[in-house]
């Protein structure tokens, strides 16, 4: 589609939104830009209409099955949208005074006390902004934990194999060391690995459980008692809470910190990549460590307060507040029974569409393991018979109408698939995407080249990744236009 | 549960297929005692167990959010009460912007993915910069990803020689203090040192200390307009900084650059890096997020980059289209050597601020700008309370009242006026001080209001 810079000519404006100029003789003229910047000068209409039109150029949950494994694609209630556009939330500036704060500091000590409830832990931040600020945001404080006890060696953070890209990351932004821990061919981590890889340099492990290869990791309390033992602390990364949100908590399993993906679990949007909000949780160990500011009840109401030893603010206010009233809204009409549905189903939901894939004649990675709330197929097979591979099985599933699975992460599994379908997916729409993968396998079989050169309805043909970064076009430039 | 699609037939059926008795056999792997521990009062959610109507709810809501409304906001301090037009929430609430995931399957992204090329574009023209990336999560975590960008661009400049100063970063003058707090807070943990240049009398830094530090920083950072409002002598400080080896760091609000210097043309050489905060762009202040935080830079840094980048590119039929693009610096690809960890960024907020970068155009938003120095200009001439810096100021500045800013806060505030932001917190030698806004919604009626209100206020409590 054309760019909104192609539409845009010299002197056209949306008039509605043009403020009458003002004189600025009293600046210096040394501070003032000498020619106006090349923003698109296009009509109210153009710009709505350019918009609006690109926005059907996207795949989303209001219009596709979106089975992106790890991502919780569920769907994101119109309501809480709405309660948190109210106009006396949206126009509350973040440095307000506490006396005229008194309706949103309460709603937030309300979802502190939800968050608290089901994973666990006694006390919860809400200010990281998305799981990976949370993610730091726990490993900061088991640093400072152990710094503040003299014992400065531990610099190592332990992942299994299959962790998420953000755990080894985060751990390098704290200044730590990486340790990856082997994951065995049922899915668990290795006991005799993890055995071997602690000691007296390990600062804690991140984990999620489920794992990403969607198995709920069996041994968990031994793999709690082995960090520990060692004087290291536990992490765990709420990415797949879903499968287990109000049936189990993530305290009992015995993590002293954690981060909850509002976006993913509380069931906020993506946005398009953002934003989230990734509150952290700790146990009594930990909490004193929790990034402020963090809302206190008093007698007098409700105020902000900083945790004794806390590692500190990580933005400017107090994170994604508008995020977080969204997720209280979820919370406030799921109601505790709800709550407790939801790991339910996500995992019904799962567990069926992977037995449906089975008959299909898909291989399941972990056939004996339950699935959790979501789980993997390779497409091994498929590559070497039809030479189609993961990708092309992806692209292909795009023509169908239907959003593709995770690809290629874990990384331990071969040409692979995660695919988690969420709670709020009908049995009809599972079984429609169940036909639609059924549909690419006999293609890949019987006309390869059709899966291969996919996608061929969308609004761009495969695009080529490799010729973008060689060539980096970041940005619109007028010569260019004739493209 | 209000969401869940199934009927009883449907479990039923599902269940037969799986081979289950019932939904609770699905949990069979998980140790017994971990299990349904969050019953009855341990249960998670507020107020009823079956939860409540969307309509409860926002009654429940809109109850909470009534008790927070103010009257007119004439506090900035990093969050703006801008006019959004009608359109950029209209638009970027529909549901194919909002509840898409980030565009990793490009095919089906062309809409997102399009629109954050238009706004690496726009954002490109204001600052005169190469790049921009698809935003971080605010403008202070972001001031810290540049920082670590800025060092990671030093240490690679410098490769071989000494690192004397190249993990220590300077601030000239007045940078946001809670946009340094959390970049110290983020930073420190690699061991990155934050050294303050003070402010002058005049509130302005003073271009001198930055070729007076024993061993050049990495980076020298300023901020455009500073924390009080004031007008840096940018072009001077950027010549100083690269006289010195040293990086130019912009922190900037973008909404100004309508009418100020693009961060590229100070003094000789032009900033090296400039990040900021796009609340001004079409975000409503909402408690201070979410908004998003922006990083452009030269075209030689654009790997030491953090974040998501767009790119064109074209597909197989050779026509054009777009895709995220130098994905070896992020951390689903590098793991623990990514520039960042970040991964979800704020890409809905991107959304609101392109397309109200789109309505206003270049005159819009230059006038937006002159409108806000204009209202601020009318407070400042309504009161007759002097101003703490003598420096030139845009669209926020320094009052001095006299005697203590935060009581008087208080009392704007019990009669429903946001009356600035005392500073004593902040810096303690400015106790008395009150850092004030107005933006273009600012009326002639609204700023009689609070100039009365104020000058009310300070004659009572002295």
């Amino acid at each position: 589609m054309e760019t909104i810079f192609d539409l845009a000519r010299a002197q056209r404006r949306a008039g509605a939104q043009v403020p009458a100029p003002e004189s600025v003789e009293d600046l210096p003229k040394t501070a003032l830009r000498e020619h106006l910047p090349a923003l698109p000068e296009v009509s109210e209409l153009q710009a709505v209409r350019h918009y609006t039109r690109l926005s059907g150029l996207n795949y989303s949950i209001d219009t596709q099955f979106y089975p992106l494994g790890s991502c919780t694609m569920k769907y994101n209630p119109r309501g809480t949208h709405r309660a948190a556009s109210t106009p006396g939330f949206l126009d509350r500036h973040p440095l307000a005074p506490v006396s005229v704060s008194q309706g949103f500091l309460a709603c937030l000590h309300e979802l502190q006390e939800i968050l608290q409830r089901a994973t666990g832990m006694g006390s919860v931040s809400l200010t990281p902004m998305a799981g990976a600020q949370g993610e730091f945001a726990g490993v900061a404080m088991i640093r400072s934990y152990h710094a503040a006890r003299g014992d400065t060696g531990r610099n190592e953070i332990l992942v299994p194999a299959t962790a998420h890209g953000t755990n080894p990351a985060t751990a390098s932004m704290c200044g730590c060391i990486v340790r990856e821990v082997a994951v065995g061919p049922d899915g668990d981590v290795e006991i005799e690995a993890l055995k071997a890889a602690v000691g007296p340099a390990t600062a804690g492990l991140m984990t999620t459980n489920p794992s990403t290869c969607g198995l709920f990791e069996r041994r968990i309390e031994e793999i709690a008692a082995i960090v520990h033992d060692a004087g290291g602390l536990l992490y765990y990364d709420g990415a797949n809470l879903n499968a287990v949100l109000g049936k189990v908590k993530p305290a009992d399993m015995g993590f002293d910190v954690l981060h909850l993906n509002l976006h993913k679990t509380f069931a906020t949007p993506h946005g398009g990549g953002g934003p989230g909000a990734g509150p952290v949780g700790a146990g009594e160990l930990l909490a004193p460590y929790l990034p402020g500011p963090i809302v206190e009840k008093t007698a007098e109401g409700y105020r902000w307060t900083e945790p004794p030893h806390s590692i500190g603010r990580l933005s400017a206010f107090m994170g994604n507040a508008g995020i977080l009233l969204r997720a209280l809204a979820y919370a406030l009409m799921l109601g505790s029974e709800g709550m407790q549905r939801v790991g339910e189903f996500a995992t019904l939901n799962a567990n069926y569409l992977a037995a449906r894939l089975g008959q299909e004649g898909f291989d399941i990675a972990y056939p004996n393991r339950r699935a959790c709330h979501e789980f993997i197929v390779t497409l091994a097979a498929q590559k070497r018979r039809f030479g189609v591979s993961a990708m092309d099985f992806a692209k292909r599933l795009l023509d169908y109408g239907v959003h593709a699975p995770t690809t290629y992460f874990p990384l331990l599994v071969p040409e692979c698939f995660l695919i988690e379908p969420t709670e709020t997916e009908s049995k009809e729409e599972i079984d429609a995407f169940v036909d639609a993968m059924a549909n690419v396998l006999a293609e890949a079989e019987s006309n390869p080249e059709l899966v291969k050169s996919a996608p061929h309805d969308l609004p761009a043909k495969r695009l080529d990744d490799v010729e973008a970064a060689r060539r980096l076009d970041l940005r619109w430039q007028a010569r260019k236009r004739s493209l | 549960m209000p969401f869940l699609p199934h009927t009883n037939a449907d479990v039923a059926s599902m269940l037969a297929v799986v081979g289950a008795a019932d939904i609770d056999e699905l949990f069979d792997e998980i140790p017994s005692n971990l299990l349904n521990t969050g019953r009855g009062n341990n249960a998670p959610a507020a107020g009823d167990a079956a939860g409540m109507s969307e309509m409860e709810m926002l009654r429940h809501m809109a109850e909470r959010a009534r008790a927070d409304e103010t009257g007119p906001c004439f506090l900035g301090a990093g969050a703006y009460d801008h006019h959004i037009p009608s359109a950029v929430w209209d638009i970027a609430s529909r549901g194919e912007f909002m509840t898409a995931y980030t565009p990793y399957q490009a095919e089906a992204s062309q809409g997102t993915l399009q629109l954050v090329y238009e706004f690496q574009t726009m954002m490109s023209e204001l600052t005169g910069m190469d790049v921009c990336n698809a935003s971080v999560y605010d403008g202070g975590s972001g001031l810290a990803e540049t920082i670590l960008m800025a060092v990671r661009a030093g240490e690679r400049r410098s490769k071989g020689r000494p690192a004397g100063g190249r993990r220590r970063v300077a601030l000239a003058g007045a940078v946001h203090p809670l946009y340094v707090a959390a970049a110290r807070n983020i930073v420190g943990h690699q061991g990155i040192d934050i050294v303050q240049l003070p402010y002058g009398e005049n509130g302005l830094a003073d271009p001198g200390r930055v070729t007076g530090l024993s061993e050049p920083p990495a980076a020298v950072v300023v901020q455009q307009p500073n924390f009080f409002g004031l007008l840096e002598n940018v072009d001077a400080i950027t010549d100083q900084a690269h006289e010195c080896g040293a990086l130019t760091v912009a922190c900037v609000n973008p909404m100004t650059l309508g009418l100020l210097k693009a961060p590229a043309n100070w003094g000789d050489g032009g900033a090296d890096i400039v990040c900021g905060d796009g609340q001004p762009l079409g975000i409503p202040m909402a408690s201070g997020g979410p908004s998003f935080g922006f990083i452009c830079t030269r075209q030689s840094l654009v790997r030491q980059l953090p974040g998501r980048i767009v790119g064109r590119t074209r597909d197989l039929d050779g026509n054009p289209g777009f895709t995220l693009t130098l994905q070896a610096r992020e951390q689903h690809i590098r793991r623990a050597k990514a520039t960042s960890n970040i991964c979800t960024n704020q890409g809905l907020l991107v959304t609101a601020a392109t397309i109200y970068l789109s309505l206003l155009g270049p005159e819009g938003l230059r006038n937006v700008a002159s409108a806000c120095h204009a209202r601020t200009r009318d407070v400042v001439a309504a009161l007759e309370l002097p101003r703490r810096f003598d420096a030139p100021y845009f669209h926020e500045c320094v009052l001095r009242l006299g005697q203590p800013a935060q009581p008087i806060v208080e009392t704007m505030a019990s009669r429903g006026m946001l009356g600035g932001l005392a500073l004593g917190p902040y810096f303690s030698d400015l106790s008395d001080c009150l850092l004030v806004c107005a933006t273009e919604k600012r009326t002639t009626s609204d700023i009689r209001q609070f100039a009365n209100a104020l000058q009310d206020a300070v004659r009572r409590a002295a």
